[in-house]
């Protein structure tokens, strides 16, 4: 039993392909992949025989940070993991201690935090969508919805004064209430956005032949191959199984809230294609609206408490772990908080990162595809290497 | 759980947490291959989806330990439970569970790149996320930052330090160019 | 654009613009960079926004190439980490001159928030390629990162492109590195 690991045993060597295939590297810069990843490809002309992703090109230490910094200092280190939807992995990581120290949030902070989840779930759905169109040629999609999507960073500018990476949800509550207004200002924006920016995508990109041909086919994944490798969210529930953790483990108050999981149908061609996963993207932004007005008028129902009144003067939960999981828009977003009871900083951090699952289906999924099918592929996973790296 | 388990395996069960938030039994490391497929494959825990398999460096524990904590959800029934595996801090090694749950491939890969844990029976146990010439695992809790690596700082410079801890030399680098721009004032500093 | 008073002054119209072959050359350059693409985390998606319709940067000249070959701005957007500055070098070296290097972002500035634990982390991307201007910011706004180009701008402008003696590397920054090359 060698415990020495040489990395020289597992790699390709060029004697060893045939004479046909030709070793292919979709460098870590590329302009259709969601961040540094490289794709090492071995190919037979243009269809690929075998597919190994590479990573680690952003890997930025979150998790040696983590226990070198306070509890609440963590937060903008989680924000930046998933920098396409940072309201919800700080959304997690502040349940997850919170769940250690034994506190519960007012409703009215639970609703705050549900509605800027929500929205930037839609925000990080027009990303998908946008730069998947992007990376299979259809420019003008990703300008539409990257304008609406300025919409909701202005919102979130408003409240709490950053566009992207917002350090919002607290160990106990959120940094900033909303701003007079702010409901009738998302209203309005859900008022155009379910009049003009979802139709328009569906028929834009979603209904496009095009789009149609080059996605429904591809990337096919069965539901057990799914659960095999772990993937969660919208990859998953494009495959078949209705898992969403809102539901399931609903957690900040999403139990009180009436909306369908979305699930891929297989209505272009086989179930579990890109097109499906993409489509169950689509229609989860329509869901978000819903929860969005639902959560609405809860709010305004509801009294209005200090949102930082929960927030501990210092955060020192006692030995313990937990494992928390919530439903980030990429997929199942796990937090294992280790504290071991002496200093204010978390003993161990480790972040199960919807992203880094979803890329390990990569290599028995590309096999026998072609190129620009990898591509399809990729986009359809919707990977954000911020995440995967850490 | 925790009793079917000590009922089934007996001596390989070593402890048990259950009061913790995340409950969780612990396994001594030659038996996991057979409680992982187990967990997997009976009717009633029925764990098919192994969510997260982290690694936990604990050096001042009595004795000094490295921990592989597995957390498992079951899709059929929808609970989760947890199982920890503890093991020596000088040369860790335990079996993989690639072949219960295929997940736990670049999982283990990542735990062998951060800590030097070595999976017995993996079929590609290289570093995933550092590069391959990378010495060291940098997540223990021993880890000291190198000065260099390939010619490039890797632990941040004492003028870098200095500026952070609230040293006033501002805009200094290697490459400090100002050109006299011949439109604008400089502003006032 | 210099005056040039005595002789012709006035005798032409607006028919007639009169520089330096330096001005033109210089404002050909600054209206039209085009940036090779190079975002690597959460500046990506404010460089994004940048190219989107709300904060153009087609005004200003700037076209998006995939490729170092066709580019000559390299905006490093985001942290750059050791394993990827070796393919930085690279993208940079295969730029033609004249190439020009924003850092954009506090992780590209200086390691940003990583830099204190970051083993993996390159403290600022001045360590491997020579940069023009530095956008601080985490992420840089959009207006922030526009108003570095602009910067950069109005710096090609004053450069010497004909005057200039002897041997020196492309960009501003790197006639800095070597002042004493124009022998």
């Amino acid at each position: 039993m060698a415990t020495e690991v040489r990395p020289a045993d597992y790699g390709w060597r060029i004697e060893d392909i045939d004479n046909d295939e030709m070793i292919l590297n979709m460098g870590p810069q590329h302009p259709s992949t969601h961040g540094v990843l490289r794709l090492e490809l071995r190919t037979d002309g243009e269809i690929v025989r075998a597919a190994r992703p590479h990573i680690g090109y952003l890997h930025r230490c979150f998790e040696k940070h983590a226990e070198n910094v306070d509890y609440p200092g963590v937060i903008p280190y989680t924000d930046r993991m998933d920098y396409v939807a940072a309201m919800g992995n700080s959304l997690g990581y502040a349940l997850a201690v919170e769940k250690l120290l034994g506190i519960e949030v007012s409703p009215y902070v639970q609703t705050i935090r549900v509605i800027m989840a929500e929205l930037q779930r839609i925000a990080s759905h027009c990303v998908a969508a946008g730069t998947y169109g992007m990376d299979l040629g259809a420019f003008t999609p990703f300008l539409h919805l990257l304008r609406d999507r300025e919409k909701i960073l202005d919102l979130f500018e408003w409240t709490c004064g950053a566009r992207l990476l917002y350090n919002y949800n607290w160990v106990g509550g959120v940094s900033h209430d909303l701003p007079e207004g702010f409901v009738k200002a998302v209203r309005h924006f859900l008022r155009e956005f379910d009049a003009i920016t979802w139709p328009e995508l569906v028929d834009l990109l979603i209904g496009n032949k095009i789009f149609v041909k080059r996605t429904a086919a591809v990337g096919v994944c069965s539901p057990e191959l799914a659960i095999s490798y772990d993937l969660t969210g919208p990859n998953l529930r494009g495959s078949g199984p209705p898992r969403d953790l809102r539901k399931d483990a609903p957690y900040s108050g999403y139990e009180n809230y009436q909306f369908e999981v979305a699930v891929g149908k297989g209505e272009y061609g086989p179930l579990g294609s890109c097109f499906d996963r993409n489509w169950v993207r689509v229609l989860e932004m329509r869901e978000s609206s819903k929860i969005l007005h639902q959560a609405l008028v809860r709010l305004e129902k509801q009294e209005k408490t200090d949102v930082r009144e929960k927030v501990p003067k210092r955060v020192k939960p006692g030995k313990g772990e937990v494992y928390f999981r919530t439903e980030a828009p990429r997929g199942q977003l796990g937090y294992y908080v280790v504290a071991d009871g002496v200093g204010v900083n978390p003993y161990r951090v480790k972040v199960k990162s919807p992203c880094f699952t979803a890329m390990s289906v990569f290599h028995v999924l590309a096999k026998g595809m072609m190129i620009a099918d990898i591509i399809a592929l990729i986009g359809s996973l919707d990977v954000v290497l911020g995440e995967i790296d850490r | 759980m925790h009793e079917r388990l000590v009922g089934r395996f007996g001596e390989r069960i070593t402890g048990a947490n259950l009061e913790a938030a995340s409950p969780y039994t612990v396994v001594a490391s030659d038996g996991l291959l057979e409680v992982a497929a187990f967990c997997k494959s009976d009717h009633d825990f029925a764990f098919d989806n192994l969510m997260c398999l982290s690694a936990v460096d604990w050096p001042k524990e009595n004795p000094p330990r490295m921990e592989v904590v597995y957390h498992l959800l079951s899709y059929k029934h929808g609970h989760t439970f947890a199982l920890k595996v503890y093991l020596p801090r000088e040369s860790p090694t335990v079996h993989t569970v690639e072949s219960v749950w295929g997940v736990a491939n670049w999982h283990e890969r990542e735990a062998y790149d951060l800590f030097g844990i070595v999976f017995v029976g993996h079929s590609d146990l290289r570093r995933i996320l550092l590069p391959d010439d990378w010495v060291g695992h940098p997540l223990r809790k021993d880890w000291q930052d190198p000065d260099f690596y390939n010619g490039m700082h890797v632990k941040p410079t004492a003028q870098m330090a200095e500026r952070a801890m609230g040293g006033e030399v501002i805009g200094v680098g290697p490459f400090d160019f100002t050109p006299p721009n011949r439109h604008v004032e400089p502003h006032g500093h | 654009m210099s005056e040039i008073g005595g002789l012709i002054h006035n005798r032409f119209g607006d028919n007639l613009a009169f520089t330096t072959v330096d001005n033109l050359v210089n404002w050909a350059r600054k209206s039209s960079m085009w940036p090779m693409t190079f975002g690597l985390a959460c500046c990506a998606i404010e460089m994004m926004a940048t190219g989107g319709t709300r904060y153009d940067w087609n005004r200003f000249g700037l076209i998006p190439r995939g490729t170092p070959r066709q580019s000559d701005l390299m905006i490093v957007a985001g942290t750059v980490t050791l394993k990827m500055a070796t393919r930085l070098k690279r993208l940079y070296e295969q730029m033609a001159e004249p190439k020009y290097v924003i850092s954009m972002g506090s992780c590209a500035n200086n390691g940003g928030p990583y830099w204190r634990y970051g083993y993996h982390v390159l403290k600022g991307v001045d360590e491997v390629v020579p940069v023009d201007v530095y956008v601080p910011g985490c992420p840089p706004r959009p207006e922030a990162l526009l108003y570095g180009i602009m910067k950069l701008q109005e710096r090609i402008q004053e450069d010497r492109v004909l005057r200039r003696k002897g041997f020196t590397l492309g960009s501003l920054a790197g006639a800095a590195m070597a002042p004493e090359a124009a022998k």
